[in-house]
């Protein structure tokens, strides 16, 4: 299976500059700014197919295409770093090995998009890593790669790391900006969008990390042998965090395409569900996306093998079908308890709401707290309904998507497992814990 | 005795002013309140966060609205350490709350409580992204994961009148 992003990532000293140089690295911005227009390197992009590794999947060639390039205030870069959706794990893994690899993309996409000011906005908690890429971008300036007239060139650019202190929601772009500026992580209302008035009102991409260092292979191949690997619109490779009951849990670098259940049974990844029992449920594409149970993860409802795509994961919409997400691949044995699990995320969003609108803000504490009651054996009959009317009313009555990222596992729990939220109500009493 | 920064610091604060425009000197906001949290006892009390706003020129107020919004900042003195044990679904699954009942027991404290010698502060939080190694605490800048019931009685002894808050300060020495 073909790597273009971990290609190196067991090379000693990677994480070095020198180490990184002598395996290829900074070779697209060699090329992009000694022989490539800003736009080329934008024609690039779109032609690769890339689409947002954030979670959205929204395609970034045509987002950096929106970037207003008439405005005569200063354009903007910031990378989203601030990977906070419960089971995502990948641009930690890939800022920490290989985090010469984010910032060349930085410099590559800057170019493009012709910022002289970048950001890295990393989750606070993340604060050892702010370490780790603040020397790498200390080697990349020294190397004459960042600061003025980069390799002699026109280009100047000025890249900076800085830390959140602990909020999902920053992760939301808009919400992002404002904490960027020293404010609450209040996500603002679109339009305009960030690429009209971003960063300062100024005219501003966000894209995730894994987003922004794939366009490193992009230049390096061109976008049209990148659009060759995957699997129709899905191209490219993709990091999956895998975790929960496997055996093998950590972050895999996928060719699109793969077959699920080759995913979670191959030695190559997964290893199998652990101790040898049974797979429950499958959450893909972290917290946010429908849960589905085995067999639905595993073929779609036509009986096709589900692949790990847009498309396929997507097939059957949200009554059959699921997304991709951030690709936080979450596996549970069938000793789990899905409203235990559904009760952990609904407290979760309740507690990362930022209190703007009151469909999250209320919906998402009156989830957590029917569920709870669920899970500790007081149920009532209507409970299951009222969930399932609560998660209706916040979908998409909200500022933000947060509203609906909390929506959608509950739907999609009581969709599919809704016998076991009756079993709680009947057995009144408490939910079968975890057995390990 | 009037509060303030090292010179040190002063200096680390006026180089990350520097990496934004001119005017806007707010945007340093959450950089500076780590580093006044890791200088100033672990937490951030009225007058520090006063002390903030003047150093950045912005209102007291404008202060206060981040600092309880985001949930790295302490309003309330913690202990020496502060034991972060994520809770969410992934950890969940690989037995967290077993890993939150044994520091119970081992510290006597329940979640949210400082053990009675002030070296430890038991928290739990959303998920940290280390999803894959869990269960897991963070403590300071610090990641203990795939743990065990024997790696946090390790980690306990090891970090006993020690004291690792955060290591900002250190990691923003490095370049800014
Ligand atoms: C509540 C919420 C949390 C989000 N968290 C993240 C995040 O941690 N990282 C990220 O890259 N995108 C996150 N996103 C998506 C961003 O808003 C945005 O779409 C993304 O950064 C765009 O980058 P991409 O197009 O490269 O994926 C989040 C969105 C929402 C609504
Ligand atoms: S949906 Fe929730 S998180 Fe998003 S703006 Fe509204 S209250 Fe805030
Ligand atoms: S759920 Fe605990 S680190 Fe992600």
């Amino acid at each position: 299976m073909r790597k273009l992003l971990l290609e190196h990532i067991s090379e000693p000293g990677i994480e070095t500059f020198d180490v990184y140089r002598k395996k290829g690295g900074y070779a697209s911005v060699e090329k992009s700014l000694k022989t490539m227009t800003p736009d080329q390197v934008t024609e690039q992009v779109k032609a690769s197919g890339l689409r947002g590794r954030g979670g959205a999947g929204f395609p970034a060639g045509m987002k950096w295409s929106f970037l207003d390039r008439k405005s005569d205030k200063p354009r903007y870069l910031v990378c989203n770093a601030d990977e906070s959706e419960p089971g995502t794990f990948k641009d930690r893994y890939l800022m920490e090995k290989i985090p010469h690899l984010l910032i060349e993309g930085m410099i590559t996409s800057s170019y493009a998009l012709g910022a002289k000011t970048s950001y890295i906005y990393i989750r606070g908690e993340y604060m050892y890593i702010v370490r780790i890429l603040e020397k790498a971008i200390e080697e990349a300036y020294a190397a004459g790669f960042l600061g003025k007239n980069i390799l002699g060139t026109e280009y100047s650019l000025d890249l900076y790391v800085h830390p959140g202190a602990g909020a999902y929601i920053c992760g939301e772009e808009t919400a992002l900006l404002e904490s960027l500026e020293g404010k609450r992580g209040n996500p603002r209302l679109k339009p305009p969008f960030p690429a009209i008035a971003g960063l300062y009102a100024s005219p501003t991409v966000v894209n995730n990390v894994e987003t922004i260092a794939a366009v490193v292979p992009i230049i390096n191949l061109s976008g049209d042998e990148y659009a060759k690997i995957g699997l129709g619109k899905s191209t490219g490779t993709k990091l999956i965090s895998a975790s929960g009951h496997i055996n093998k849990s950590g972050v895999y670098e996928i060719e699109l395409g793969l077959p699920v259940e080759e995913f979670i049974y191959s030695d190559q990844y997964c290893g199998g569900v652990w101790k040898g029992r049974k797979l429950k449920a499958v959450v893909a594409g972290g917290s946010s996306v429908p849960i589905l149970p085995a067999e639905l993860i595993l073929k779609t409802a036509k009986g096709e093998p589900r692949l790990m795509t847009y498309e396929s994961l997507s097939d059957g919409g949200f009554i059959s079908g699921t997304m991709l997400g951030s690709g936080g691949f979450i596996v549970m044995d069938e000793t789990t308890s899905i409203v235990k699990n559904l009760y952990t995320f609904a407290r979760f969003y309740h507690h990362e709401s930022c209190g703007q609108c009151s469909p999250c803000r209320e919906g998402t504490g009156w989830m957590e707290k029917i569920l709870h009651r669920l899970h500790h054996g007081h149920g009532r009959k209507e409970d299951i309904d009222i969930l399932v009317d609560v998660a209706k009313k916040i979908e998409g009555n909200t500022i933000c998507p947060l509203g609906d990222a909390a929506a959608w596992p509950v739907a999609s729990a009581i969709r599919h497992f809704r016998s076991e939220f009756e079993e709680c109500v009947n057995n009144s009493m408490k939910v079968k814990e975890l057995v390990h | 005795m009037e509060l303030k920064f090292s010179n040190n610091t002063l200096s680390l604060v006026n180089k990350i002013i520097k990496r934004y425009p001119e005017g806007k000197q707010k945007s340093a906001l959450l950089p500076v309140l780590h580093l006044a949290q890791s200088e100033f006892d672990g937490w951030l009390s009225p007058e520090v966060m006063d002390y903030v706003a003047s150093l950045l020129t912005i209102k007291p107020i404008e202060v206060y609205e981040v600092a309880t919004f985001y949930s790295m900042f302490n309003l309330k003195p913690v202990g020496k350490n502060l034991l972060e044990v994520c809770r969410t679904g992934p950890c969940w699954l690989r037995g967290a709350e077993d890993m939150v009942a044994h520091i119970e027991r081992k510290l006597n404290i329940k979640a949210g409580e400082t053990s009675a010698d002030g070296n430890f502060t038991l928290k739990t939080v959303e998920c940290l992204g280390s999803c894959g190694s869990a269960p897991m605490l963070q403590c300071g800048a610090n990641y203990y994961e795939n743990l065990t019931e024997e790696k946090i009685d390790q980690l306990i002894e090891k970090l006993r009148d020690k004291g690792v808050r955060s290591s900002y300060l250190k990691s923003v020495e490095i370049n800014s």
